[in-house]
This record gives C-alpha cells, structure tokens and sequence, in this order.
C-alpha cells in the first residue's frame, strides 16, 4: 500500500540497520569459523597464523591448519561434557522453576488482593539487578556458609549451615539465575492472563465449571503460546549465562559452555580451540532459535 | 471484574501473595538495608533487620575508594548513547517496514531477530582481536557500538510494532498536505508514537545498563561500567558487606525505577510482540 | 482550474487485477462521485488519482499536465479520509496550517487563511483543542478545513461520512454540496451509498469489479441503466429483476422495473401475487409481494393502502418504464 517512490525511500532508510547487524553477525563469525580450523594461540612466539598473507599461510600450511583437531579436541575434552551437562541443567531447572513458579505466582495475582500494584513491583525487582550484583549478593549475604542469611535459616531451624557454593555451586546457581528469570514468567503469563476474557470467564461461571476444570480446558490453553515464548526466550538467554558464574567464582565446577569457551579463549589464550568451542554453542544455539524464530514468525502473521 | 469474592479468600489469597512478594524481594531489600550497617552489624547473628545504627559512611568511602560516580557516568553513557545511535537509525527503518512494507520486510525481520539469538560467544574471540587491533578496548566509543548493535534488533522490532498501530491514512493525509518523507517522520510519525519511542528508549537503556558479557570482556578500566564495578568487589572487597551492598544499592537503584515505570513495556518488548 | 482525466488507468496488486482499464474525463468544477459495491476499486482509483498508489499502466492528466508520477504533494489535490485522518497530537487550528506551514506560506497569511476556513466551518471556537476533543462531526469538519485551506485543484473525498450517525450525516452532506457551490472546485467523492451518490452528484461514475459499468448524471443512471448491475445498484427500494417467462415476454433475458413504475390492479395485470408483508411509511406503502414466476417483487404504493398479507393483487408495469436487458446483462433498448 505505498508507492514506488516511498518503497525506495523505505529501502534506504533500511538499509543502514541491515548493513549494520550484517556486518555484526558475519564478520565476527566467519572469522570464529577461521580461526577454529587454525592452531592459533596467542602464546605461540611465531606470528599468528591469522595474520599471515595467502601465501605464507599456505607455506606454513602445516603449522597453522588444524583441520578439525581444535573441534576433536574441544569436544572430547570431558570439561566439554560438564560444561554441557552445566548448560543443561541451568537452563532445564531454571525453566522448570520459572514456568512452573511463574503461572502459579501468575494465577495468584490475577485474583482480587489487596495492593496487586505494589505485590507486582516487589515481585518483578529482581529483574532489574545487574548480574554482577546478584552473583555477590547472593554469594555473600545470602548463601555465605557462617555469616549468610540463609545460614542463619538454616541453623536456626536446627539443620546446620550449608556452604552452597562449595557443596552445591549448581543448586546455588540455579536458585541465583532462577530468582532473576522467575519475575520475568510471572510478568509475562500474568500479562497475558489479564487478557483472558472477562465474559468467557462469566460463561464458564454460568455453566457451573470447576475451578480446576476451568483451569485446565480453558487457562491453560490460553496459556500455551505466552509460556512457549518464555520457554524459548528463557533459553536462548540462560545458555549464555556468563557473568553469575564468573563474577561469583564458581566456574570452575558450575561452568557451562560460554565459560568454558571464556577460559579457553581469554584464560589460555588457545583461539583455535575457543573459536571451536564457539561455534558448537552458535551451533546449540541456532537449534533452539529456529524453534523461537517459527513461534514468532506465526505471530507476524496474526 | 464484577465477580463477587469473599472477604475471607481474599484476605488469604492477598497474605500469601505478599508472603510470597517478600521472599522474593527480599534479597533486594536485604541488601539495601546493609548498606546502611556499619561492618560489624552487617555479618552480626542474628541479623538486625531494621534496629541497628543507621549509617551513610559506607557510600561515601565506597566513592572514595572505588570511584563510583566514574564507573556511573559511563554506565549512563553507554545506556544512553548505545540507545540514540541505536534510535537514529532504527526509527527510520521500523517506518519503512511499518508503512511500505516490500515482498521481503518480514524475512528482514526475523532475520535481524535471529541475529539476537547468536551467543556472545561465537563472537567474543574476533571481536576481542579486532577491539585490540583497532585499540578500541576499553573505550566508551567501542562499547557503545557493541551494545547498539547487540540491542538494535530490540528496537527495531518494537517500534515496528508500534508503528503499526498507528494508521497509515495519517501520514498519506500528511503526504496529501506536502510533507517530504524526513518531515512526515519528524513531525507527524515521531510525535504521535511518542509513548512507544519512549518505552523502547526506557527498555534499552535497562538492557545495556545490566549488559554484563561484553561489558567484562571488553572493558577494564577506562570505559568500565558498573557491572565491572562491581565485579571489581567479588574479592577481597567483597567480603565488606557493608560496603559491598552500598555499592550494590547504587548501582541497581537507578535501573529499578526506571524498570518499575516501564514493566509493562517491558513484556512486549521482551516478547518480541508476540505478548502483549 | 481542474481537470482531471484518466486513460487507460490500470492497477493491479501482484496477480490481482484491482483496474483492468479505467477511461474518464472530469470537467472543472464538477461533482462526480464514485460508487459500487464494497471491493469494487472506487477508493483505489481515487488513490491512484491522489498519487497513493502507483498506476500498474496508463496516465493521468491534471489540468493537460500529466502527473502519472508526480508524487502526492505535488499534484494539487487535497483529499479527506474515511478516518479523517487528523494529526492527533496537532490542535485544530496546526491541523489545518500543517499543509500551508509546509508550503512555507508565511506566518500571517498562514493564520488568516486558517482563521477564514474555520468561520466557514463554524470551527472558530475549537481551534485550540485536540481533534480527541471533538466530536465525530467536528473532526470531520477539521478535514474538510484541511483539505480547503490549500486551495487545491481538486478534492477527494473517501466515504467521508460513513463514520457518522445518520442524522449527522444527512447535515455534512448538504454541507459538502454547499461548500462545492461555493468554491467551485473540482471535487471526486467516493461512497458506497447509492443515495449519497444521487443527491449530491453531478455525474455519477458506477463501478463494479475494477470496471466503470456506466457514467452519467443521476437521472440519466435511474432512468437509462446501460447494465442490470447499474439498474440494480441505482434506485431505492431496488428495481426489480426478473428473468424466464415475464422477461421472455418482453424478448430479454432480463427485465426490470422499478416498484414506483408498477400498478395494482385487480386482475389482469402483468404479474399476479399475493402480498407477503407490508412497510407503511407514512407518505408511501411498500409492498412485498410473491409474484410466483417472478420472484419476489417490491411495490410501491400509496400511503393509505389497505391491502393485507395475504391478499391477492395484480401487478400492471408501465409500459414504458420497462427495462430490457439481454444475456450478457447489457440494456436493449
């Protein structure tokens, strides 16, 4: 519904934000795509291989390519396994908690209470918290094994301090990330509860439907797309959780894939085998995307 | 909205909501309200909730000895400058796909979504190399580019939905009364989409200003955010709770109000439009 | 001046054909208005006129000068939308300066003008509120002080008010013919309400699927149909059509006659029936009658008639008031 002439003014005035992400996506990952297949550390005293021109690159063919042995080497290392298993689990619990949590919660706050406004702000607090500040909050003041608030808790219940980070640095991340992605389901599911409409609520009263029948044929399909997308999107954010685990010190056993691909990288310097290990997650990544990407493309539609 | 409900469900329903609103809220409140403890009160068992000395000395030793109001400023100068550059050249564009939509926008679309979807990771590495080859490393001008292109999808996804809400016979009347594209866009499109311009601004800059990935990897000093900031306190300083918590306070204080004004935004925004 | 002319105007969206060729010439300062069926391309040719749209093929003319890809602005015409389309967060009084201010009129003359549209429009004591401010009648009001504060070449009007309740909108309508009295203009209406069309054209241009069926002066449409489409389109309470037998008598395929051009008799007359229902209308009686072969006719008759459902009548067609069209729907005459 425009003219020619406004259709070419509209491809200019496009053109700037696709040149740009274009350039933010290919350019940083053809080279991670490069650099996996080269023996590239940044403590090897030849000249990076990286920046060698056609020639002596194919010269020196034998020092630089690596063919897949970075790949061979980055994902038989068993700190690839835990790092996925970490992966995993953050993302599984940490879901499993907020959908869960998140539509009860939800459904909690749809009903008539006193002060919903002021329930909904301190619920969706956490949100707001930088990660580097909740990973020392609650590293320090809540989970600290003498001093923490939860400590206290616990001992006072008569069950004993628990040093979380040191026993259990997964349950403690996941408690962590799950508190910060908890208010996001909550917000979400609750925004698209208050959607319900009022008068199919009315007719279900009128009909006489229980309550939990009235939750489970009609809530709970409503439901359904609001609580894939907090799914998908949950994912692809919690895969690249990052700085909870480093700032709060825990990489080393509650490590997941970026941190394995930060230690790789910035820690021992060996590109090759971070730029591998980059590409697995791109890899992991785009498997979810493509689930995320249908969910909102049926929507462009509507 | 006119469902009878009785006083007693709702008294029980309304304390286990602020039972629960608590809990979660707690750690939050908890910390700010060790930043005004002196150390000892701060690790004292039991803990003082409210009766303890009240004090403002942690604040200012945590500005003197750490510098807050540096690492603040550049917050909000990565914030706000990653949100214009970001704006200048998203407005446009959502225009474009909103109202002369051709046969490829929503492939254009939903290509700049998956971009959003690529871990840092798969970047970091080049990007790392190219910043020091370039010597933007720990510089301001550096980090904004990064954290504009890492949100630009964001916001281009919602003006867009935005803009979409806005009638389209309103701009042709402004085309009929002679307006060039530039001033359709400067006076009719931008003041009406006012509150959506604002919501995109107000969800961007909360975005980049809890941005830690890159704000670690890629600052250290100079450019440093609060989020180095405070990371800066996870040892030894971290074992100051006090001061460990004033400078938390100070540097989640700002985000949660703007985040509290714009939550309701906030879901679209997060959701791509696909909740409203 | 302002001339409009088409000429083998198409438009096409894609695979859809919305124009497959549209010929008109529209003299200076005349009504002429658009009509048909929701979906007949009466609001894209007038975009097309507008310069909204590209044409897919063929030209337009404003004044001799072709402006086929001319942008809007630069066309000369103003135009009023369906939605009125008012700048929301602009008072009344920038709504309509808007166009001037982006002529880069000075500012003086810019506030007279404006201030003379809006005693036109008795708008005067409203032109510092917000158009959400006004009621629908007002709004559409500050359109039409819009599009007139340009002095245009020509106006296009888009189903201007078929946002309005019905008593409103036979107000605007007397109002819109007052103001082309006026001014004299050009002005190009789109509607879908054939009575709007008969009251305040000067020719009528009827459109069905993309194609101009018949252009004309609204007696001329009533009395003369080219096409069964026109004399059903044209005419309230509609003519009636009849096929087989009764149209075979008259050698058509279709016959139609209006209810205002038929008799009741009491037997012999071209069509016998039985009343189904009757609407008084005070001045006039319609009667729905079950003609048998053919079809359910309305009547009109006078306002005092008496006859009851049920009753038997017979029905005589003026003789001359008789349509005749053949097999392809085109009139015989």
């Amino acid at each position: 519904m425009a003219t020619q002439q406004t259709r070419a003014l509209g491809r200019i005035a496009v053109a700037p934000s696709v040149i740009a992400l274009f350039l933010w996506m290919i350019v940083p990952l053809s080279m991670t795509i490069w650099f996996s297949f080269l023996r590239y550390n940044l403590l090897d005293p030849n000249p990076a291989c990286s920046l060698l021109t056609p020639g002596q690159l194919l010269d020196e063919a034998n020092r630089c390519f690596a063919g897949t042995t970075n790949y061979y080497y980055f994902l038989t290392d068993p700190a690839f396994f835990k790092a996925m298993r970490n992966s995993l689990m953050l993302v599984g619990w940490v879901i499993a908690i907020s959908v869960i949590g998140g539509t009860l919660l939800a459904l909690l706050l749809d009903q008539a209470i006193y002060g919903r406004n002021i329930v909904r702000l301190m619920i969706i607090a956490p949100f707001f918290v930088m990660p580097t500040v909740s990973a020392l909050v609650w590293k320090n003041m809540m989970m600290h094994p003498v001093q923490g608030f939860l400590a206290w808790i616990t001992k006072s219940l008569g069950l004993g301090a628990i040093d979380w980070f040191a026993h259990y640095p997964m349950t403690a991340i996941v408690i962590m990330v799950s508190w910060q992605w908890l208010p996001f389901a909550t917000l979400i599911i609750l925004t698209a509860l208050q959607s319900f409409d009022e008068e199919q609520k009315e007719a279900a009263q009128m009909d006489g439907t229980p309550p939990l029948s009235f939750f489970w044929y009609m809530i709970l399909p409503h439901l359904a797309r609001p609580i894939t997308v907090v799914i998908l999107i949950e994912t692809i954010f919690l895969l690249n959780v990052f700085a909870e685990i480093y700032v709060s010190g825990s990489g080393g056993r509650a490590g997941n894939l970026p941190y394995l691909v930060y230690q790789y990288g910035l820690l021992s310097n060996d590109i090759g085998g971070a730029s591998a290990g980059g590409i697995v997650a791109v890899v992991l990544a785009n498997i979810v995307a493509f689930f995320l990407m249908r969910m909102i493309g049926k929507n462009l539609e509507g | 909205m006119a469902r009878a409900v009785s006083p007693r469900r709702r008294m029980i329903f309304t304390v286990l909501a602020w039972s629960i609103a608590f809990v979660i809220f707690f750690p939050v409140l908890w910390t700010v309200l060790t930043s005004f403890k002196t150390e000892g009160e701060a690790i004292h068992l039991p803990p003082k909730f409210i009766f303890f000395d009240w004090t403002l000395e942690n604040y200012a030793v945590v500005q003197e000895r750490s510098n807050y109001l540096k690492f603040a400023m550049n917050s909000v100068f990565l914030a706000l400058g990653s949100t214009f550059f970001a704006l200048v050249i998203a407005i446009p564009a959502a225009w474009a796909m909103a109202f002369a939509p051709g046969k490829y926008t929503k492939d254009i679309l939903m290509w700049m979504l998956s971009t959003k979807m690529m871990p840092p990771v798969g970047a970091l590495i080049p990007l790392y190399l190219i910043f020091r080859d370039l010597g933007l490393l720990d510089t301001r001008g550096g980090i904004i580019a990064v954290l504009m292109l890492l949100n630009l999808p964001i916001i281009i996804w919602m003006l867009y939905t935005y803009f979409k809400e806005i009638p389209g016979e309103i701009l042709e009347a402004s085309r009929m009364d002679g307006a060039s594209v530039g001033k359709e866009l400067l006076y009719v499109l931008a003041p009406m989409a006012v509150p959506g311009i604002a919501s995109t601004v107000l969800l961007n800059i909360i975005l980049a200003w809890n941005e830690a990935f890159w704000t670690l990897s890629l600052t250290t000093k100079d450019a440093a955010p609060l989020t180095q900031f405070i990371a800066s306190y996870s040892s030894p300083e971290g074992l100051f709770w006090a001061k460990l918590s004033a400078a938390s306070t100070m540097a989640i204080a700002p985000i949660l109000v703007l985040g509290w004004f714009a939550q309701k935004q906030l879901v679209r925004g997060l959701t791509f439009g696909a909740v409203k | 001046m302002g001339t409009i002319t088409l000429r083998n105007v198409r438009k096409a969206f894609g695979d859809a054909i919305i124009i497959p060729g549209a010929d008109l010439e529209i003299g200076h300062g005349e009504f002429v208005v658009f009509v048909g069926p929701s979906g007949c391309g009466k609001s894209t040719l007038l975009r097309l006129i507008a310069g909204l749209e590209d044409l897919t093929a063929g030209e337009i003319f404003i004044d001799g000068q072709n402006v086929s890809d001319v942008p809007p602005s630069k066309r000369g015409l103003s135009m009023v939308f369906q939605s009125y389309a008012l700048y929301p967060h602009m008072s009344v009084r920038n709504n309509i300066a808007f166009g001037l201010k982006m002529a880069g009129m000075p500012k003086d003359e810019i506030e007279a003008k404006v201030m003379k549209a809006a005693a036109t429009l008795n708008l005067t004591e409203y032109l510092d509120r917000k158009p959400r401010q006004l009621s629908g009648g007002q709004r559409q009001r500050v359109a039409i002080g819009r599009a007139i504060v340009r002095q245009p070449k020509g106006f296009l009007f888009d189903e201007p008010l078929s946002n309005l309740d019905a008593a409103l909108r036979v107000n605007m309508r007397v109002e819109i013919m007052q103001l082309h009295q006026d001014l004299g203009a050009t002005m190009i209406y789109v509607t879908h309400d054939q009575v709007e069309a008969m009251t305040m054209a000067d020719r009528i241009v009827v459109l069905n699927r993309g194609v101009i069926e018949q252009v004309g002066s609204p007696l001329e449409l009533y009395h003369r149909p080219d096409s069964v489409f026109v004399a059903g389109f044209i005419g309230s309470p509609r003519m009636n059509l009849m096929t087989g037998v009764v149209a075979a008598k008259h050698k058509a395929q279709t016959i139609g006659v209006r209810p205002e051009h038929m008799a009741i008799i009491p037997s012999g007359g071209d069509v016998d029936g039985t009343i189904l229902l009757t609407e008084h209308l005070g001045s006039d009686s319609f009667l729905h009658v079950d003609g048998g072969e053919a079809g359910r006719l309305t009547v009109r008759a006078s306002g005092d008639f008496a006859g009851k459902p049920g009753d038997k009548v017979s029905l005589k067609f003026e003789p001359d008031r008789i349509h005749k069209f053949d097999g392809s729907g085109r009139a015989v005459r």
